[in-house]
């Protein structure tokens, strides 16, 4: 097997409130291999982005990392200086946010935010950098992008937006990319372009992907393997293919059964009972026994075993696989 | 954009032409100039001739035209009680006013957004915390005590500074200066900070929200997610937006440093068109009170529109006049 690009291991991330510390993301471990689309899904709240903003080291406030650690093609990343963890950013760590129409500064032109990012990180000319930057912008399909260069981000759709978003992301040549709901602000049909084309560079430069959203489509579509969480906790991970059509964990299936694309064929569209419990009021024992119509005074008293990184796993004391064969 | 102009052009010009009406309607309206001008011992025959002389007898809107056209000449009528042009009066007095302002103003401009972005950037820092603590004694004190308790402390009790007066001045031209005798310095110090206080602390926390609120968007976030320095991303990307809505009131502030300087004028006894307007207040100088009045809504109009002008530069989504926007 190579050598992982990420690697994240038993992270906590804890939120200090006045009354208590809070996990946010807890004992949370996964790979993600050169060339590979990871999937983060789950609810709001659930600490999919708290993860990749951990991994960036952009976590405000409220927010630390408590323990755990972060590997960056085999070097730890989680306790380097401010300093060095910015140089980091950008270089080997593109990020792609949510919203598209707000992600740009508004008042300096697209050229100029994505020369000052190449200067940043690569010792390239004015000149140079600039050349580099349209052509940036004509890898992610921007048309007249030598003209383009010069405009504002209000003169874009969302949809170029983003893409100069991504362009903005890629300048230099990241080994992994932290894709954050990256097509939810858009339009349904331009979500499927946006999609394609993080997909089609990836696949060309062998970056990395993390992908976090809440849209099973989406993760179909793209992820070589998906990760599920719920309460700041992994819930299953594994192989697409295995997660989407044989789900392990009682709260995968749920959310299988409530995602349309997903729940055709089945007479109505399921939905899981009840809501995340707030991380201020965890049960004791699996997160998910509240709302699991097979948890047993087991699952109430006891977490379910520990996820160790591999091929695939469900954190359930009766993962679907072994209850249906019985 | 020069539609824009115009409009602004003509808006400004109907702003100034109601303002002409309130002066002008202040001679009407504060008792009859004929029984001023005219002693007790009069016939109705003085009355009728004097008025016809001064063209009182014609119409109001008549009169009104007459007043507007000597007005844009500069001819604003004859002062009471010196018996000299208001226009002669005004221009000698202006210099050592619109020293004072633009000394107060440039204070002003200078520590407010200093230690506006300042505080913004070390919100949670101690000499943040003072700072702000101290400003708020610059907003709720009136200009007046703080001009006394600065003569208490520095003329009375330290004898460092003059209390008041404009000490030297050379005249240059027809421009009396006082920048450039060491007396005249020394007696710009206290009538400035009194009159620079209060808008500088204005400035200050309208600085410090406004870049507390941009430091906080997605943009600057993507900026730092790109790994620019601490520094282009608090000068560069969020200095730039929070501009914007602060050109406004740092020039509307402006404005109203020469409008406010009447208090400031007569607790230093500055010799300056505020304490003439004071001076002409008390003895009823009817023309001198309506040239004041139209020289500072010239003066706020004209600055209102150079600031809507600014927009322009520093917003290119304003410029963008439909092409492209939303």
């Amino acid at each position: 097997m190579t050598e992982p690009i990420l690697s994240i291991r038993n992270l906590v991330v804890e939120i200090k409130t006045r009354h208590a510390i809070l996990k946010a993301v807890d004992c949370v471990s996964y790979d993600i291999a050169p060339g590979e689309i990871l999937g983060v899904v789950g609810e709001s709240g659930a600490g999919k982005s708290m993860a990749g903003n951990a991994v960036i080291g952009l976590l405000s406030k409220p927010f630390s990392v408590a323990d755990g650690e972060i590997w960056l093609k085999g070097r730890r990343i989680d306790n380097l200086s401010r300093e060095k963890m910015r140089r980091l950013r950008g270089k080997e760590i593109g990020v792609v946010f949510q919203d598209p129409l707000t992600s740009l500064n508004p008042l300096i032109r697209i050229g100029d935010q994505l020369v000052e990012t190449i200067m940043e990180h690569l010792k390239l000319s004015k000149k140079e950098a600039e050349r580099r930057a349209i052509s940036a912008l004509e890898e992610v399909g921007i048309p007249a992008a030598a003209k383009r260069v010069n405009s504002y981000p209000h003169e874009f759709s969302g949809g170029m937006r983003q893409r100069v978003v991504i362009a903005l992301a890629l300048c230099a040549e990241p080994s992994l990319i932290i894709a954050d709901e990256p097509t939810t602000a858009l339009d349904v049909s331009v979500q499927a372009q946006i999609i394609a084309l993080l997909k089609r560079l990836c696949r060309e430069r062998g970056t990395a992907v993390m992908l976090i959203t809440h849209d099973m489509g989406v993760v179909a579509e793209t992820a070589n393997r998906v990760a599920v969480m719920y309460a700041g906790r992994l819930a299953e991970i594994g192989p697409v293919r295995d997660v989407l059509t044989n789900p392990k964990h009682p709260y995968t299936d749920g959310l299988m059964g409530s995602t349309p694309a997903a729940a055709i064929g089945l007479e109505k569209l399921r939905q899981i009972p009840g809501s995340m419990p707030r991380l201020a009021r965890l049960p004791k024992g699996c997160a998910f026994s509240p709302r699991c119509n097979r948890a047993t005074d087991k699952c109430v008293q006891d977490p379910p075993p520990d996820l160790t990184a591999g091929e695939g796993y469900a954190a359930c004391w009766y993962s679907l696989k072994t209850e249906c064969t019985g | 954009m020069l539609a824009y102009i115009i409009r602004r052009v003509f808006q400004s010009v109907i702003v100034l032409l109601v303002v002409g009406l309130v002066a002008f309607a202040m001679f009407r309206f504060v008792g009859d100039p004929i029984e001023n001008m005219l002693g007790q011992e009069r016939t109705q025959e003085d009355v009728e001739r004097l008025r016809s002389k001064l063209g009182l007898d014609q119409p109001f809107v008549f009169q009104y035209w007459k007043f507007l056209k000597a007005a844009v000449q500069g001819d604003f009528g004859v002062s009471y009680r010196q018996g000299r042009p208001v226009a002669e009066i005004l221009i000698e007095r202006a210099p050592s006013t619109l020293e004072l302002a633009a000394v107060s103003g440039t204070l002003a401009m200078l520590f407010g957004l200093g230690l506006g972005v300042y505080t913004a950037i070390k919100r949670n820092g101690w000499v943040s915390n003072l700072i702000m603590t101290t400003s708020l004694i610059g907003v709720s004190l009136p200009t007046f005590l703080i001009g006394i308790l600065l003569i208490y402390v520095f003329s009375v009790e330290l004898g460092w500074l003059p209390s008041y007066g404009r000490g030297e001045t050379v005249t240059v031209g027809s421009w009396s200066t006082g920048f450039l005798t060491s007396s005249g310095l020394k007696a710009l110090i206290l009538p400035s900070i009194t009159l620079g206080l209060y808008q500088m602390t204005l400035i200050m926390r309208l600085v410090r929200s406004e870049m507390m609120e941009v430091l906080r968007t997605d943009y600057v976030r993507f900026a730092r997610a790109r790994g620019l320095r601490e520094s282009a991303v608090n000068f560069k990307h969020a200095l730039v937006n929070t501009m914007v809505p602060v050109t406004t009131v740092i020039g509307l502030q402006l404005g109203s440093i020469i409008a406010f300087a009447i208090i400031t004028e007569t607790v230093f006894q500055w010799p300056g068109v505020g304490l003439l307007f004071i001076n002409a207040v008390q003895f009823v100088d009817i023309p001198v009170m309506a040239a004041y009045l139209m020289l500072i809504s010239v003066l706020f109009v004209g600055i209102n529109l150079v600031v809507d002008l600014l927009y322009f530069i520093i917003d290119p989504r304003l410029r963008a006049n439909g092409v492209g926007a939303h």
